[in-house]
């Protein structure tokens, strides 16, 4: 069980134009890309960097979140601040590179929630504590498990190339 | 159960007779395509080798291509190391598949894999870019992935858990009216279907329309159903698929057309005529925020933007001259062209079509994407309105948050230049 609070709300359909806007995309490392998340949205953004919130801070996002561009800066940028991401839905691309590099996505249909509402993550269900409101997790795509299971798909990749060198 | 194409793609690339819709299956990858962010596809293939003791060689060399496209030539410093460190990659790996800043040879990825012959019918196609759906319209299983997954990729030669996706039917029937085509067809199925309709799933496109339709127009249908969530688009392969690769990609060799099972079983099937179909028009700041162009008329504009992997092949920059030839766009608007690949501009330019454009005021930007993502060239100012024939609207997409982007057809944009508002390019006809 986690308890974190929502630090930040959006809207449906937000797309990694937003989340990591293309002008920042020649910056590539995990380890360089923090610093331009939501660039765009400058309080957030500047919020961030000043590591205003505790890790496991969450981004409230509606449906569709993260659509748009495959760039994997959106997730990584993400992950670099410990953000968990909890919406009523991902798009395919966005939510494979979440999964690849760590960053925690909570998919919940239904999660209602303002800023700075308090969340308790479980296993299978979200709760709003000032609403007291209760919200089923949907599980993640089954054929990711095995990546989150391993830690990142870096990691599972090396097994699987240490395997199939081995025979 | 009769299997879809994607099934039996899928299928067919993991060993197996046949496949069920949530399947999960490891396919081997026919074609892996990367461009600039490569770099970071390199730094994570390298990673996944640190530590093991096992030299970092890509499975099969033949099988991966590299284009330099996003940032051309680079604008900055950091583009051009990351672009150089690609280079020594390509190199030292033996990649032979590699489209270098160059005008007999480069041009966007999404232009460059189908002219040159990369794609062919039946094969299980990977890129780092979201628009890799656009190699469906060769009748390929083609979808966008990560950097990290890239370079899984490229050390197993297989596409790690993809689950068989549920699809989409799309029957397309009518002749469209003058002046409205394939982006009025793609951008009336996205508003229709909205920009997560399609999630998850593949859109298979069939009926008379698609068959009658040109490879150019079907790869504008394919590079956008990814606007509707698409895991892929797709037009299973038919004559106009064979002519194309013969003729323009020059495929030699057998081509195997996969196509559906007629009882293959589909999530959704839509029906469109599009032969009443007015041009339709992407309004800010999501590509399904979709109407007519009649209901956004008179909106005034700044600049104009004809090109990229949508819209930026030879019919489409040949529609746009048609509309300008002999007149002057207007003022205070600036109009700016990017042809998909060198080749289309060299074919344009024979053509006359680069003059015609030229001097009706236009400015010819090289190949490249990077005025459609607002990463290099024709940024916008605050405040400023673009109406462009490229694929995304989202806030500051084309460099500036407080812009405004519409996506429309070559033909609404044409138009438009002429007035400096949006413009119904059927009007008055």
């Amino acid at each position: 069980m986690t308890m974190s609070k929502i630090v930040f709300k959006v809207g449906d359909d937000i797309s990694t134009d937003v989340i990591y806007p293309g002008r920042f995309m020649a910056t590539v490392l995990p380890t360089e890309t923090p610093q331009f998340a939501f660039a765009d949205y400058t309080e957030f953004n500047t919020q961030l960097k000043n590591k205003t919130f505790p890790p496991n801070s969450i981004i409230l996002g509606g449906a569709n979140f993260g659509c748009g561009s495959s760039r994997e800066q959106a997730a990584s940028t993400l992950k670099g601040h410990e953000l968990i991401i909890i919406a009523k839905g991902f798009s395919r691309i966005f939510i494979q590179n979440a999964i690849n590099l760590g960053l925690r996505t909570i998919i919940c249909p239904e999660i209602e929630g303002e800023l700075n509402d308090e969340i308790e993550i479980k296993e299978n269900k979200l709760t709003n504590m000032r609403t007291k409101k209760t919200y089923e997790i949907v599980p993640l795509p089954k054929a990711r498990q095995a990546i989150v299971d391993a830690g990142g798909l870096i990691e599972y990749t090396r097994r699987r190339v240490l395997e199939k060198h081995a025979k | 159960m009769g299997m879809t194409i994607v099934q039996k793609i899928l299928a067919r690339a993991s060993g197996k007779k046949s496949v069920d819709i949530g399947d999960v299956l490891e396919p081997r990858v026919d074609v892996a395509m990367s461009h600039e962010n490569g770099a970071l596809v390199i730094n994570q293939f390298n990673e996944i080798y640190q530590g093991t003791g096992i030299p970092a060689k890509v499975w099969d060399p033949s099988r991966i291509v590299i284009i330099l496209d996003h940032r051309v030539p680079a604008e900055t410093s950091k583009t051009a190391t990351n672009q150089k460190k690609i280079r020594e990659f390509i190199a030292a790996q033996g990649i032979p598949n590699f489209h270098d800043i160059r005008g007999d040879e480069g041009g966007i990825c999404h232009q460059i894999l189908p002219e040159n012959g990369y794609i062919r019918p039946g094969y299980v196609v990977v890129g780092t870019d979201s628009h890799t759906t656009s190699h469906g319209a060769l009748g390929a299983f083609s979808f966008g992935i990560g950097a990290t997954e890239m370079a899984s990729v490229w050390a197993l030669g297989t596409a790690l858990n993809v689950e068989v996706p549920g699809t989409i039917k799309v029957v397309v029937s009518g002749r469209f009216p003058r002046r409205v085509g394939a982006k009025d067809l793609i951008l009336h199925l996205i508003g229709m279907i909205s920009a997560e309709g399609a999630n998850f799933k593949v859109i298979e496109f069939h009926g008379k329309t698609i068959s009658r339709m040109s490879t150019s127009g079907r790869l504008v249908l394919c590079n956008m159903s990814v606007e509707a969530g698409a895991t892929s688009g797709i037009v299973p392969a038919d004559e106009e698929t064979v002519r194309y690769l013969r003729e323009v990609a020059g495929v030699k060799g057998k081509l195997d057309l996969v196509t559906p099972d007629s009882s293959a079983k589909y999530d959704e099937v839509i029906e469109i005529d599009v032969s009443k179909l007015a041009p339709q028009i992407a309004c800010p700041h999501t590509v399904d925020n979709v109407k007519s162009v009649k209901e956004v008329e008179g909106v005034k504009l700044n600049q104009i933007v004809i090109g990229s992997c949508t819209n930026g092949r030879l019919d489409d920059l040949e529609a746009a001259a048609k509309i300008v030839k002999g007149h002057k766009i207007a003022k205070n608007v600036r109009m700016l062209i990017f042809p998909a690949t060198w080749r289309i501009y060299r074919d344009a330019l024979k053509k006359g079509i680069l003059t015609t454009l030229v001097d009706s005021g236009a400015v010819i930007i090289n190949p490249g994407c990077g005025c459609c993502l607002g990463v290099h060239q024709g940024a916008l100012g605050d405040g400023e309105v673009a109406l462009a024939t490229t694929n995304r609207n989202f806030k500051g997409r084309m460099g500036n948050p407080k812009g405004e982007v519409y996506l429309c057809s070559p033909a609404t944009a044409a138009a438009s230049a002429l007035t400096g508002v949006i413009t119904d390019p059927t009007k008055g006809e």
